[in-house]
Protein backbone atom coordinates (compact mmCIF):
# COMPACT_ATOMS: atom_id res chain seq x y z
CA UNK A 1 0.00 0.00 0.00
CA UNK A 2 1.69 3.37 -0.67
CA UNK A 3 2.29 5.05 2.20
CA UNK A 4 0.87 8.40 0.52
CA UNK A 5 -2.66 7.11 -0.10
CA UNK A 6 -3.69 8.92 2.91
CA UNK A 7 -6.14 6.34 4.55
CA UNK A 8 -6.04 4.82 7.72
CA UNK A 9 -3.54 6.72 9.47
CA UNK A 10 -3.91 7.42 13.08
CA UNK A 11 -4.40 11.26 14.66
CA UNK A 12 -1.06 11.10 16.26
CA UNK A 13 0.36 9.72 13.00
CA UNK A 14 -0.66 12.68 11.11
CA UNK A 15 2.34 15.16 10.70
CA UNK A 16 4.38 11.58 9.66
CA UNK A 17 1.79 11.11 6.71
CA UNK A 18 3.03 15.07 6.17
CA UNK A 19 6.36 14.13 5.78
CA UNK A 20 5.77 11.31 3.38
CA UNK A 21 3.56 13.07 0.84
CA UNK A 22 6.40 15.53 0.91
CA UNK A 23 8.90 12.98 0.79
CA UNK A 24 6.85 11.77 -2.17
CA UNK A 25 6.99 15.19 -4.24
CA UNK A 26 10.17 15.89 -3.78
CA UNK A 27 11.14 12.34 -4.84
CA UNK A 28 9.19 12.92 -8.05
CA UNK A 29 10.86 16.22 -8.51
CA UNK A 30 14.30 14.10 -8.20
CA UNK A 31 15.56 16.75 -5.86
CA UNK A 32 18.16 14.03 -4.12
CA UNK A 33 19.33 16.39 -1.47
CA UNK A 34 15.90 17.68 -0.44
CA UNK A 35 14.90 13.41 -0.24
CA UNK A 36 17.58 12.63 1.71
CA UNK A 37 16.71 15.47 3.89
CA UNK A 38 13.42 14.64 4.86
CA UNK A 39 14.13 11.06 4.85
CA UNK A 40 16.33 12.15 8.02
CA UNK A 41 13.46 14.02 9.51
CA UNK A 42 11.32 11.16 9.06
CA UNK A 43 13.37 8.32 10.88
CA UNK A 44 13.36 11.39 13.84
CA UNK A 45 9.76 11.42 13.69
CA UNK A 46 9.18 7.86 13.75
CA UNK A 47 11.53 7.37 16.69
CA UNK A 48 9.43 10.50 18.22
CA UNK A 49 5.97 9.15 17.72
CA UNK A 50 6.30 5.62 18.31
CA UNK A 51 9.22 4.54 20.82
CA UNK A 52 6.68 5.36 24.05
CA UNK A 53 3.48 4.33 23.04
CA UNK A 54 0.26 4.37 25.69
CA UNK A 55 -1.19 1.32 26.20
CA UNK A 56 -4.31 2.86 24.40
CA UNK A 57 -1.88 3.92 21.55
CA UNK A 58 -0.60 0.27 21.39
CA UNK A 59 -4.64 -0.95 20.70
CA UNK A 60 -4.83 1.72 17.72
CA UNK A 61 -1.61 0.18 16.29
CA UNK A 62 -2.73 -3.02 17.04
CA UNK A 63 -6.31 -2.47 14.92
CA UNK A 64 -4.00 0.00 12.38
CA UNK A 65 -6.32 -0.71 9.35
CA UNK A 66 -2.62 -0.70 7.51
CA UNK A 67 -1.95 -3.07 9.25
CA UNK A 68 -1.07 -6.19 7.57
CA UNK A 69 -3.20 -9.26 8.25
CA UNK A 70 -3.23 -12.92 7.87
CA UNK A 71 -2.83 -13.47 3.65
CA UNK A 72 -0.20 -10.44 3.62
CA UNK A 73 2.06 -12.44 5.50
CA UNK A 74 1.21 -15.78 4.50
CA UNK A 75 2.21 -14.27 1.06
CA UNK A 76 5.68 -12.70 2.08
CA UNK A 77 6.76 -15.71 4.67
CA UNK A 78 5.42 -19.22 3.18
CA UNK A 79 5.95 -20.37 -0.86
CA UNK A 80 3.22 -22.27 -2.54
CA UNK A 81 0.80 -22.10 0.30
CA UNK A 82 -2.51 -23.91 -0.74
CA UNK A 83 -5.48 -23.12 1.24
CA UNK A 84 -8.05 -25.47 2.49
CA UNK A 85 -11.14 -24.40 3.24
CA UNK A 86 -14.34 -25.72 5.04
CA UNK A 87 -15.51 -27.30 8.38
CA UNK A 88 -17.03 -30.82 6.44
CA UNK A 89 -20.35 -29.93 7.93
CA UNK A 90 -21.90 -26.41 7.71
CA UNK A 91 -19.17 -24.00 5.67
CA UNK A 92 -16.73 -22.52 4.91
CA UNK A 93 -15.81 -19.28 7.40
CA UNK A 94 -13.26 -16.40 5.68
CA UNK A 95 -12.96 -14.76 8.66
CA UNK A 96 -10.46 -17.48 9.28
CA UNK A 97 -7.39 -18.65 6.88
CA UNK A 98 -6.34 -22.35 6.89
CA UNK A 99 -3.79 -24.35 4.23
CA UNK A 100 -0.83 -25.78 3.67
CA UNK A 101 2.70 -24.38 2.58
CA UNK A 102 6.76 -24.23 3.41
CA UNK A 103 7.87 -21.40 4.62
CA UNK A 104 11.66 -22.16 3.72
CA UNK A 105 12.05 -25.68 3.21
CA UNK A 106 9.58 -26.23 6.40
CA UNK A 107 6.58 -27.32 5.63
CA UNK A 108 3.95 -25.95 7.94
CA UNK A 109 0.18 -25.95 8.89
CA UNK A 110 -0.84 -22.49 8.97
CA UNK A 111 -4.10 -20.62 10.47
CA UNK A 112 -5.10 -17.27 11.27
CA UNK A 113 -8.01 -15.28 11.68
CA UNK A 114 -8.49 -12.49 8.55
CA UNK A 115 -9.65 -9.85 8.61
CA UNK A 116 -10.54 -7.17 5.55
CA UNK A 117 -9.13 -4.39 3.92
CA UNK A 118 -11.98 -2.48 2.47
CA UNK A 119 -15.60 -2.12 3.61
CA UNK A 120 -16.65 -4.96 0.53
CA UNK A 121 -13.86 -7.36 1.63
CA UNK A 122 -14.30 -6.11 5.85
CA UNK A 123 -17.98 -7.34 5.67
CA UNK A 124 -16.69 -10.44 3.65
CA UNK A 125 -14.20 -11.39 6.53
CA UNK A 126 -17.10 -10.64 9.05
CA UNK A 127 -14.36 -7.82 10.56
CA UNK A 128 -11.92 -11.14 11.46
CA UNK A 129 -14.79 -12.15 13.83
CA UNK A 130 -15.23 -15.95 13.14
CA UNK A 131 -18.33 -18.07 13.28
CA UNK A 132 -17.95 -21.75 15.20
CA UNK A 133 -17.31 -23.39 11.49
CA UNK A 134 -14.10 -21.22 11.32
CA UNK A 135 -12.91 -22.81 14.81
CA UNK A 136 -14.24 -26.18 13.41
CA UNK A 137 -11.83 -25.32 9.89
CA UNK A 138 -8.71 -24.62 11.92
CA UNK A 139 -9.02 -27.79 14.11
CA UNK A 140 -9.85 -29.72 10.94
CA UNK A 141 -6.62 -28.53 9.70
CA UNK A 142 -4.02 -28.68 12.40
CA UNK A 143 -5.50 -32.20 13.23
CA UNK A 144 -4.50 -32.82 9.47
CA UNK A 145 -0.87 -31.25 10.17
CA UNK A 146 -0.59 -33.27 13.15
CA UNK A 147 -1.27 -36.96 11.52
CA UNK A 148 1.25 -36.04 9.21
CA UNK A 149 3.96 -34.44 11.78
CA UNK A 150 3.59 -31.00 10.21
CA UNK A 151 4.29 -28.83 12.88
CA UNK A 152 1.69 -25.25 13.03
CA UNK A 153 1.67 -21.58 13.05
CA UNK A 154 -0.91 -19.87 14.12
CA UNK A 155 -1.18 -16.04 13.42
CA UNK A 156 -3.98 -14.22 15.56
CA UNK A 157 -5.58 -11.26 14.46
CA UNK A 158 -9.73 -10.88 16.29
CA UNK A 159 -11.85 -8.73 17.64
CA UNK A 160 -13.37 -11.88 18.94
CA UNK A 161 -15.44 -14.76 18.03
CA UNK A 162 -19.09 -13.65 16.62
CA UNK A 163 -21.72 -12.70 18.62
CA UNK A 164 -24.56 -13.64 16.62
CA UNK A 165 -27.73 -15.91 16.55
CA UNK A 166 -26.20 -18.27 14.12
CA UNK A 167 -23.11 -18.35 15.89
CA UNK A 168 -24.77 -19.42 19.18
CA UNK A 169 -26.82 -21.83 17.14
CA UNK A 170 -23.96 -23.66 16.25
CA UNK A 171 -22.19 -23.95 18.82
CA UNK A 172 -19.42 -20.49 19.56
CA UNK A 173 -18.75 -22.24 23.09
CA UNK A 174 -18.50 -25.93 21.96
CA UNK A 175 -16.05 -25.07 19.29
CA UNK A 176 -14.27 -22.83 21.11
CA UNK A 177 -13.53 -25.15 23.98
CA UNK A 178 -12.98 -28.07 21.82
CA UNK A 179 -10.23 -26.46 20.05
CA UNK A 180 -8.52 -25.72 23.53
CA UNK A 181 -8.24 -28.89 24.53
CA UNK A 182 -7.71 -30.80 20.97
CA UNK A 183 -4.90 -28.17 20.50
CA UNK A 184 -3.64 -29.34 23.71
CA UNK A 185 -2.91 -32.58 22.79
CA UNK A 186 -1.56 -32.24 19.17
CA UNK A 187 2.07 -33.61 19.12
CA UNK A 188 3.31 -31.19 16.82
CA UNK A 189 5.09 -28.09 17.65
CA UNK A 190 2.50 -25.30 17.28
CA UNK A 191 4.08 -21.59 17.06
CA UNK A 192 1.69 -19.16 17.99
CA UNK A 193 2.11 -15.15 16.98
CA UNK A 194 -0.44 -12.59 18.10
CA UNK A 195 -0.14 -10.09 15.13
CA UNK A 196 -3.03 -7.55 16.13
CA UNK A 197 -5.91 -7.98 17.86
CA UNK A 198 -5.93 -10.76 20.62
CA UNK A 199 -10.02 -10.64 21.53
CA UNK A 200 -10.25 -13.24 24.37
CA UNK A 201 -12.08 -16.46 23.97
CA UNK A 202 -12.42 -15.76 20.09
CA UNK A 203 -8.38 -15.64 19.72
CA UNK A 204 -7.00 -17.95 22.56
CA UNK A 205 -9.44 -20.58 20.37
CA UNK A 206 -6.27 -21.00 18.04
CA UNK A 207 -3.48 -19.63 20.48
CA UNK A 208 -2.92 -22.59 22.42
CA UNK A 209 0.93 -23.47 21.67
CA UNK A 210 4.04 -24.53 22.72
CA UNK A 211 5.94 -20.72 22.11
CA UNK A 212 3.28 -17.81 22.16
CA UNK A 213 4.75 -14.48 20.88
CA UNK A 214 3.25 -11.07 20.05
CA UNK A 215 4.53 -8.70 17.60
CA UNK A 216 5.34 -5.52 19.58
CA UNK A 217 2.35 -3.40 19.12
CA UNK A 218 -0.30 -6.71 19.37
CA UNK A 219 -2.47 -6.86 22.15
CA UNK A 220 -4.06 -9.66 23.93
CA UNK A 221 -6.59 -9.02 26.17
CA UNK A 222 -9.93 -11.20 28.04
CA UNK A 223 -11.78 -8.27 27.39
CA UNK A 224 -12.30 -5.30 24.62
CA UNK A 225 -10.99 -1.88 26.43
CA UNK A 226 -14.59 -1.02 25.35
CA UNK A 227 -16.32 -3.82 26.86
CA UNK A 228 -13.95 -3.31 30.02
CA UNK A 229 -14.67 0.48 30.03
CA UNK A 230 -18.65 -0.06 30.08
CA UNK A 231 -18.16 -2.58 32.56
CA UNK A 232 -16.13 -0.52 35.50
CA UNK A 233 -17.45 2.55 35.01
CA UNK A 234 -20.62 2.01 32.79
CA UNK A 235 -19.00 4.40 29.78
CA UNK A 236 -17.54 2.96 26.71
CA UNK A 237 -16.01 5.72 25.90
CA UNK A 238 -13.20 5.36 28.69
CA UNK A 239 -11.56 2.78 27.18
CA UNK A 240 -8.37 4.44 27.15
CA UNK A 241 -8.22 4.48 30.72
CA UNK A 242 -9.26 0.54 30.42
CA UNK A 243 -6.44 -0.01 28.12
CA UNK A 244 -3.79 0.70 30.69
CA UNK A 245 -5.78 -1.34 33.81
CA UNK A 246 -5.98 -3.95 31.41
CA UNK A 247 -2.12 -5.01 30.85
CA UNK A 248 -2.72 -5.76 27.36
CA UNK A 249 0.56 -5.06 25.85
CA UNK A 250 2.86 -7.28 24.72
CA UNK A 251 5.82 -5.76 27.30
CA UNK A 252 2.60 -6.32 30.17
CA UNK A 253 2.04 -10.09 28.72
CA UNK A 254 5.84 -11.14 28.79
CA UNK A 255 6.32 -9.48 32.73
CA UNK A 256 3.42 -11.55 33.05
CA UNK A 257 4.57 -14.79 31.95
CA UNK A 258 1.69 -15.30 29.24
CA UNK A 259 4.03 -15.01 26.27
CA UNK A 260 7.36 -15.99 25.64
CA UNK A 261 8.40 -13.05 23.47
CA UNK A 262 8.32 -10.22 21.61
CA UNK A 263 8.51 -10.09 17.77
CA UNK A 264 10.11 -6.70 16.51
CA UNK A 265 8.47 -4.65 13.69
CA UNK A 266 10.14 -2.40 11.68
CA UNK A 267 10.48 1.37 12.73
CA UNK A 268 7.11 3.00 13.38
CA UNK A 269 5.22 -0.17 13.26
CA UNK A 270 4.58 -3.34 10.80
CA UNK A 271 2.16 -1.08 8.86
CA UNK A 272 5.23 1.09 7.25
CA UNK A 273 6.52 -1.74 5.92
CA UNK A 274 5.00 -5.07 5.58
CA UNK A 275 7.95 -6.59 3.68
CA UNK A 276 9.98 -6.00 6.68
CA UNK A 277 7.89 -7.30 9.00
CA UNK A 278 7.14 -10.11 7.57
CA UNK A 279 10.69 -11.00 7.40
CA UNK A 280 10.89 -10.37 11.12
CA UNK A 281 8.21 -12.36 11.78
CA UNK A 282 9.45 -15.12 9.44
CA UNK A 283 12.60 -15.56 11.51
CA UNK A 284 10.81 -15.80 14.36
CA UNK A 285 8.92 -18.25 13.79
CA UNK A 286 12.15 -20.39 12.23
CA UNK A 287 13.93 -20.31 15.24
CA UNK A 288 11.25 -21.20 17.21
CA UNK A 289 10.56 -23.93 15.56
CA UNK A 290 14.25 -25.27 14.93
CA UNK A 291 13.90 -25.22 18.83
CA UNK A 292 10.87 -27.16 19.00
CA UNK A 293 11.43 -29.51 16.48
CA UNK A 294 14.36 -31.34 18.69
CA UNK A 295 11.77 -32.43 21.06
CA UNK A 296 9.88 -35.29 20.88
CA UNK A 297 5.93 -35.02 20.32
CA UNK A 298 4.75 -36.35 23.24
CA UNK A 299 7.10 -34.16 24.99
CA UNK A 300 5.82 -31.16 23.39
CA UNK A 301 2.17 -31.94 24.62
CA UNK A 302 3.39 -32.93 28.45
CA UNK A 303 5.01 -29.09 28.74
CA UNK A 304 2.63 -27.58 26.39
CA UNK A 305 0.22 -28.88 29.34
CA UNK A 306 2.32 -27.74 32.06
CA UNK A 307 2.49 -24.49 30.94
CA UNK A 308 -0.80 -23.63 30.64
CA UNK A 309 -1.11 -25.35 34.35
CA UNK A 310 1.43 -23.04 35.71
CA UNK A 311 -0.16 -19.89 34.81
CA UNK A 312 -2.31 -18.35 37.50
CA UNK A 313 -1.89 -16.32 40.84
CA UNK A 314 -3.34 -17.20 43.87
CA UNK A 315 -2.62 -18.09 47.63
CA UNK A 316 -3.47 -20.70 50.81
CA UNK A 317 -4.36 -19.35 53.35
CA UNK A 318 -0.51 -19.43 55.15
CA UNK A 319 0.23 -16.42 52.87
CA UNK A 320 2.08 -18.33 50.46
CA UNK A 321 2.12 -16.87 47.58
CA UNK A 322 2.47 -19.01 44.45
CA UNK A 323 2.15 -17.79 40.87
CA UNK B 1 -19.42 -13.55 60.33
CA UNK B 2 -21.77 -10.29 59.04
CA UNK B 3 -24.27 -10.98 56.69
CA UNK B 4 -26.31 -8.02 55.33
CA UNK B 5 -29.34 -10.36 54.35
CA UNK B 6 -30.12 -11.09 57.97
CA UNK B 7 -31.58 -7.83 58.09
CA UNK B 8 -34.23 -8.87 55.53
CA UNK B 9 -37.83 -8.71 57.02
CA UNK B 10 -39.07 -11.95 57.92
CA UNK B 11 -41.90 -11.12 55.93
CA UNK B 12 -39.71 -11.79 52.93
CA UNK B 13 -37.62 -14.90 53.99
CA UNK B 14 -40.76 -16.55 54.73
CA UNK B 15 -42.56 -16.20 51.19
CA UNK B 16 -41.13 -15.99 47.94
CA UNK B 17 -42.63 -14.27 44.44
CA UNK B 18 -42.13 -16.41 41.38
CA UNK B 19 -40.66 -15.10 38.77
CA UNK B 20 -41.89 -17.25 36.05
CA UNK B 21 -45.70 -16.58 37.10
CA UNK B 22 -45.75 -14.36 39.41
CA UNK B 23 -47.83 -16.60 42.13
CA UNK B 24 -46.31 -16.22 46.36
CA UNK B 25 -45.06 -19.40 47.39
CA UNK B 26 -44.53 -20.62 50.87
CA UNK B 27 -40.35 -20.51 51.11
CA UNK B 28 -40.48 -24.25 52.81
CA UNK B 29 -42.59 -25.40 49.91
CA UNK B 30 -40.07 -24.18 47.62
CA UNK B 31 -37.43 -25.59 49.55
CA UNK B 32 -39.12 -28.95 49.75
CA UNK B 33 -39.71 -28.97 45.98
CA UNK B 34 -36.41 -28.40 44.60
CA UNK B 35 -36.73 -24.45 44.14
CA UNK B 36 -39.16 -24.92 41.71
CA UNK B 37 -42.37 -23.61 41.01
CA UNK B 38 -44.89 -25.80 42.01
CA UNK B 39 -47.60 -23.90 39.56
CA UNK B 40 -45.45 -23.26 36.70
CA UNK B 41 -42.05 -25.37 36.86
CA UNK B 42 -39.89 -22.38 37.40
CA UNK B 43 -36.35 -23.56 38.15
CA UNK B 44 -35.27 -20.24 41.02
CA UNK B 45 -31.71 -20.33 40.55
CA UNK B 46 -29.74 -22.39 43.91
CA UNK B 47 -26.24 -22.22 45.50
CA UNK B 48 -23.80 -24.74 45.80
CA UNK B 49 -24.95 -26.01 49.29
CA UNK B 50 -28.21 -26.99 47.38
CA UNK B 51 -26.50 -29.06 44.45
CA UNK B 52 -24.04 -30.74 46.50
CA UNK B 53 -27.21 -32.12 48.64
CA UNK B 54 -29.81 -32.57 45.34
CA UNK B 55 -26.66 -34.93 43.75
CA UNK B 56 -24.51 -36.31 46.17
CA UNK B 57 -25.39 -38.77 48.76
CA UNK B 58 -25.89 -38.01 51.93
CA UNK B 59 -22.92 -37.06 53.83
CA UNK B 60 -20.09 -37.62 51.30
CA UNK B 61 -19.08 -34.93 50.61
CA UNK B 62 -15.73 -33.88 51.39
CA UNK B 63 -14.63 -30.76 50.27
CA UNK B 64 -11.02 -30.26 49.50
CA UNK B 65 -8.34 -27.06 48.52
CA UNK B 66 -11.53 -24.50 50.19
CA UNK B 67 -8.55 -22.46 50.87
CA UNK B 68 -7.28 -21.44 47.98
CA UNK B 69 -7.58 -17.35 47.74
CA UNK B 70 -6.85 -15.43 44.80
CA UNK B 71 -4.37 -13.02 44.18
CA UNK B 72 -4.52 -9.02 42.13
CA UNK B 73 -1.79 -9.98 39.40
CA UNK B 74 -3.15 -6.97 37.39
CA UNK B 75 -3.50 -4.55 40.62
CA UNK B 76 -7.01 -4.28 39.11
CA UNK B 77 -9.13 -1.56 40.50
CA UNK B 78 -10.86 -2.23 43.49
CA UNK B 79 -10.25 -5.88 43.23
CA UNK B 80 -9.30 -6.59 46.69
CA UNK B 81 -12.60 -4.95 48.25
CA UNK B 82 -14.52 -6.82 45.70
CA UNK B 83 -13.01 -10.39 46.78
CA UNK B 84 -13.30 -9.26 49.87
CA UNK B 85 -17.42 -8.44 49.89
CA UNK B 86 -17.98 -11.34 47.84
CA UNK B 87 -16.20 -13.28 50.31
CA UNK B 88 -18.13 -11.57 53.20
CA UNK B 89 -21.84 -12.48 51.15
CA UNK B 90 -20.93 -16.36 50.24
CA UNK B 91 -18.91 -17.80 53.17
CA UNK B 92 -16.60 -18.74 50.52
CA UNK B 93 -13.25 -18.05 49.33
CA UNK B 94 -14.02 -18.27 45.38
CA UNK B 95 -16.30 -19.20 43.19
CA UNK B 96 -15.51 -22.99 42.85
CA UNK B 97 -15.71 -25.83 45.20
CA UNK B 98 -14.66 -29.09 44.72
CA UNK B 99 -14.02 -32.12 46.47
CA UNK B 100 -14.83 -36.17 46.68
CA UNK B 101 -18.44 -37.49 47.15
CA UNK B 102 -20.44 -40.82 46.05
CA UNK B 103 -23.65 -40.10 43.62
CA UNK B 104 -25.60 -43.36 43.56
CA UNK B 105 -22.94 -45.04 45.20
CA UNK B 106 -20.35 -44.40 42.92
CA UNK B 107 -17.34 -42.71 44.48
CA UNK B 108 -17.33 -39.29 41.78
CA UNK B 109 -15.07 -36.23 41.87
CA UNK B 110 -17.64 -33.44 42.55
CA UNK B 111 -17.50 -29.49 41.34
CA UNK B 112 -19.95 -26.56 41.85
CA UNK B 113 -20.25 -22.99 40.83
CA UNK B 114 -21.08 -20.00 43.07
CA UNK B 115 -22.56 -17.73 40.73
CA UNK B 116 -23.03 -15.24 44.00
CA UNK B 117 -19.51 -14.75 44.06
CA UNK B 118 -18.74 -12.23 41.10
CA UNK B 119 -20.57 -13.69 38.99
CA UNK B 120 -18.97 -16.92 39.32
CA UNK B 121 -16.49 -15.41 37.25
CA UNK B 122 -13.32 -17.74 36.43
CA UNK B 123 -10.07 -16.11 37.68
CA UNK B 124 -6.75 -18.41 38.69
CA UNK B 125 -8.65 -19.77 41.75
CA UNK B 126 -11.65 -20.87 39.98
CA UNK B 127 -9.20 -22.10 37.43
CA UNK B 128 -6.52 -23.76 39.15
CA UNK B 129 -9.25 -26.15 41.44
CA UNK B 130 -11.32 -26.61 38.11
CA UNK B 131 -7.85 -28.58 36.96
CA UNK B 132 -7.37 -29.97 39.98
CA UNK B 133 -10.76 -31.44 40.19
CA UNK B 134 -10.26 -32.75 36.82
CA UNK B 135 -6.75 -34.16 37.77
CA UNK B 136 -8.37 -35.90 40.76
CA UNK B 137 -10.53 -37.76 39.08
CA UNK B 138 -7.74 -38.91 36.70
CA UNK B 139 -6.07 -40.23 39.11
CA UNK B 140 -8.13 -41.72 41.26
CA UNK B 141 -10.58 -43.07 38.38
CA UNK B 142 -13.23 -41.37 39.92
CA UNK B 143 -16.16 -39.80 37.37
CA UNK B 144 -15.82 -36.09 37.45
CA UNK B 145 -19.13 -33.98 37.76
CA UNK B 146 -19.16 -30.18 37.46
CA UNK B 147 -21.91 -27.97 37.92
CA UNK B 148 -21.38 -24.69 35.97
CA UNK B 149 -22.51 -21.35 36.54
CA UNK B 150 -20.77 -18.47 35.29
CA UNK B 151 -21.04 -14.82 33.61
CA UNK B 152 -16.96 -15.70 31.98
CA UNK B 153 -13.78 -15.04 32.48
CA UNK B 154 -13.21 -12.89 35.59
CA UNK B 155 -12.27 -9.57 33.95
CA UNK B 156 -10.43 -8.21 36.88
CA UNK B 157 -7.36 -10.97 36.28
CA UNK B 158 -7.22 -10.00 32.88
CA UNK B 159 -5.33 -12.60 30.75
CA UNK B 160 -4.51 -14.78 33.15
CA UNK B 161 -8.16 -15.38 33.31
CA UNK B 162 -8.46 -16.07 29.91
CA UNK B 163 -5.82 -18.67 30.02
CA UNK B 164 -7.66 -20.62 32.93
CA UNK B 165 -9.51 -21.58 30.07
CA UNK B 166 -6.78 -23.27 28.17
CA UNK B 167 -5.85 -24.62 31.54
CA UNK B 168 -8.89 -26.98 32.35
CA UNK B 169 -10.00 -27.91 28.54
CA UNK B 170 -6.52 -29.18 28.35
CA UNK B 171 -6.64 -30.81 31.88
CA UNK B 172 -9.91 -32.43 30.48
CA UNK B 173 -8.37 -33.55 27.59
CA UNK B 174 -5.80 -35.42 29.74
CA UNK B 175 -8.94 -37.05 31.50
CA UNK B 176 -10.93 -37.95 28.26
CA UNK B 177 -7.58 -39.80 27.21
CA UNK B 178 -7.81 -41.93 30.49
CA UNK B 179 -11.33 -42.71 29.68
CA UNK B 180 -12.95 -41.23 32.83
CA UNK B 181 -16.60 -39.64 31.97
CA UNK B 182 -17.14 -36.36 32.62
CA UNK B 183 -20.73 -35.16 33.32
CA UNK B 184 -21.02 -31.47 32.79
CA UNK B 185 -23.92 -29.69 34.38
CA UNK B 186 -24.08 -26.20 33.13
CA UNK B 187 -27.34 -24.07 35.14
CA UNK B 188 -28.75 -20.61 34.78
CA UNK B 189 -26.79 -18.90 33.63
CA UNK B 190 -23.55 -20.21 32.43
CA UNK B 191 -22.17 -18.19 29.48
CA UNK B 192 -18.61 -16.66 27.49
CA UNK B 193 -15.59 -18.29 29.21
CA UNK B 194 -16.33 -20.63 31.35
CA UNK B 195 -19.22 -22.15 28.52
CA UNK B 196 -16.48 -21.69 25.89
CA UNK B 197 -14.44 -23.92 28.10
CA UNK B 198 -15.13 -26.52 30.62
CA UNK B 199 -18.60 -26.48 30.91
CA UNK B 200 -19.18 -27.70 27.21
CA UNK B 201 -16.88 -29.90 27.42
CA UNK B 202 -18.44 -32.93 29.28
CA UNK B 203 -18.36 -36.46 27.74
CA UNK B 204 -22.73 -36.34 28.63
CA UNK B 205 -23.95 -32.35 28.96
CA UNK B 206 -27.03 -31.51 31.52
CA UNK B 207 -29.18 -29.02 32.34
CA UNK B 208 -32.16 -27.78 34.02
CA UNK B 209 -35.41 -25.98 31.99
CA UNK B 210 -35.38 -23.04 30.79
CA UNK B 211 -31.27 -22.31 31.81
CA UNK B 212 -29.39 -19.69 29.83
CA UNK B 213 -26.43 -21.09 28.48
CA UNK B 214 -24.03 -19.74 25.52
CA UNK B 215 -20.87 -17.82 24.87
CA UNK B 216 -22.16 -13.91 24.13
CA UNK B 217 -24.01 -12.25 26.38
CA UNK B 218 -27.47 -11.44 24.88
CA UNK B 219 -27.00 -7.23 25.35
CA UNK B 220 -23.80 -7.93 23.11
CA UNK B 221 -25.62 -9.89 20.43
CA UNK B 222 -28.50 -7.37 20.17
CA UNK B 223 -25.99 -4.30 19.81
CA UNK B 224 -24.13 -6.26 17.47
CA UNK B 225 -27.11 -7.63 14.77
CA UNK B 226 -29.38 -4.70 16.02
CA UNK B 227 -32.38 -6.55 16.61
CA UNK B 228 -34.15 -8.14 19.78
CA UNK B 229 -33.12 -11.75 20.43
CA UNK B 230 -36.36 -14.19 19.94
CA UNK B 231 -38.08 -15.75 23.17
CA UNK B 232 -36.41 -18.94 24.42
CA UNK B 233 -33.20 -17.72 22.27
CA UNK B 234 -29.86 -19.64 24.11
CA UNK B 235 -32.57 -21.41 26.58
CA UNK B 236 -31.65 -25.34 27.59
CA UNK B 237 -34.06 -26.29 25.10
CA UNK B 238 -33.36 -24.04 22.09
CA UNK B 239 -29.49 -25.66 22.89
CA UNK B 240 -31.16 -29.12 23.43
CA UNK B 241 -33.02 -28.10 19.71
CA UNK B 242 -29.35 -27.11 18.21
CA UNK B 243 -27.60 -30.26 19.24
CA UNK B 244 -25.63 -27.95 22.12
CA UNK B 245 -26.56 -30.28 25.65
CA UNK B 246 -27.49 -33.70 25.49
CA UNK B 247 -30.75 -33.56 28.09
CA UNK B 248 -32.70 -31.54 29.97
CA UNK B 249 -34.05 -32.32 32.94
CA UNK B 250 -36.36 -31.11 35.55
CA UNK B 251 -34.23 -30.29 38.75
CA UNK B 252 -36.16 -33.15 40.79
CA UNK B 253 -34.35 -35.81 38.17
CA UNK B 254 -31.07 -34.62 37.82
CA UNK B 255 -29.54 -36.76 40.63
CA UNK B 256 -31.45 -39.82 38.70
CA UNK B 257 -30.13 -38.79 35.20
CA UNK B 258 -26.56 -38.71 35.99
CA UNK B 259 -26.73 -42.09 38.28
CA UNK B 260 -28.42 -43.71 35.31
CA UNK B 261 -25.26 -42.58 32.98
CA UNK B 262 -22.47 -43.58 35.33
CA UNK B 263 -24.02 -46.85 35.84
CA UNK B 264 -23.91 -47.31 32.54
CA UNK B 265 -20.56 -45.43 31.42
CA UNK B 266 -18.62 -46.46 34.38
CA UNK B 267 -20.45 -50.17 34.51
CA UNK B 268 -17.33 -51.98 34.59
CA UNK B 269 -15.38 -50.03 36.99
CA UNK B 270 -18.51 -50.65 39.44
CA UNK B 271 -18.63 -54.72 38.94
CA UNK B 272 -14.83 -54.76 39.87
ZN1 LIG C 1 -44.26 -20.13 39.05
Amino acid sequence: MPATQNQGWLDFEQPLVELLDRLEEVTALGAAQEVERIQKQIEELKLKLYSQLTPWQRVQMARHPRRPYTLDYIERICNDFVELHGDRAFGDDPAIIAGLGKIDTVPFAIVGHQKGRDTKEKLARNFGMPHPEGYRKALRIMDLAARFEVPILCLVDTPGAYPGIGAEERGQAEAIARNLREMALLEVPIIVIVTGEGGSGGALAIAVGDRILMQENAVYSVISPEGCAAILWRDGSKAEEAAAVLKMTAPDLLSLGVIDEIVPEPPGGAHQDWDEAAKLLKKAVLANYYYLNTLPGSELVSRRIARFNSIGVFQTPENNPRQ
Amino acid sequence: MPDSESRVKPADTLWQRCNGCGEIIYRKTLESNFHVCNRCGYHFRIGPEEYIRIILDENSWEELDADLIAGDPLRFPKYPEKLREARQKTGRNDAFSYGRGMCGRIPVVFGVMDFGFIGGSMGSVVGEKVARAIRLARKESRPLIIVATSGGARMQEGIISLMQMAKTSAELGLLRQARVPYIAIPVDPCTAGVMASFASLGDVIISEPNALLGFAGQRVIEDTIGEKLPPGFQRAEFMLRHGLVDVVVPRRNLKETVVRILSVLWYRHQSL
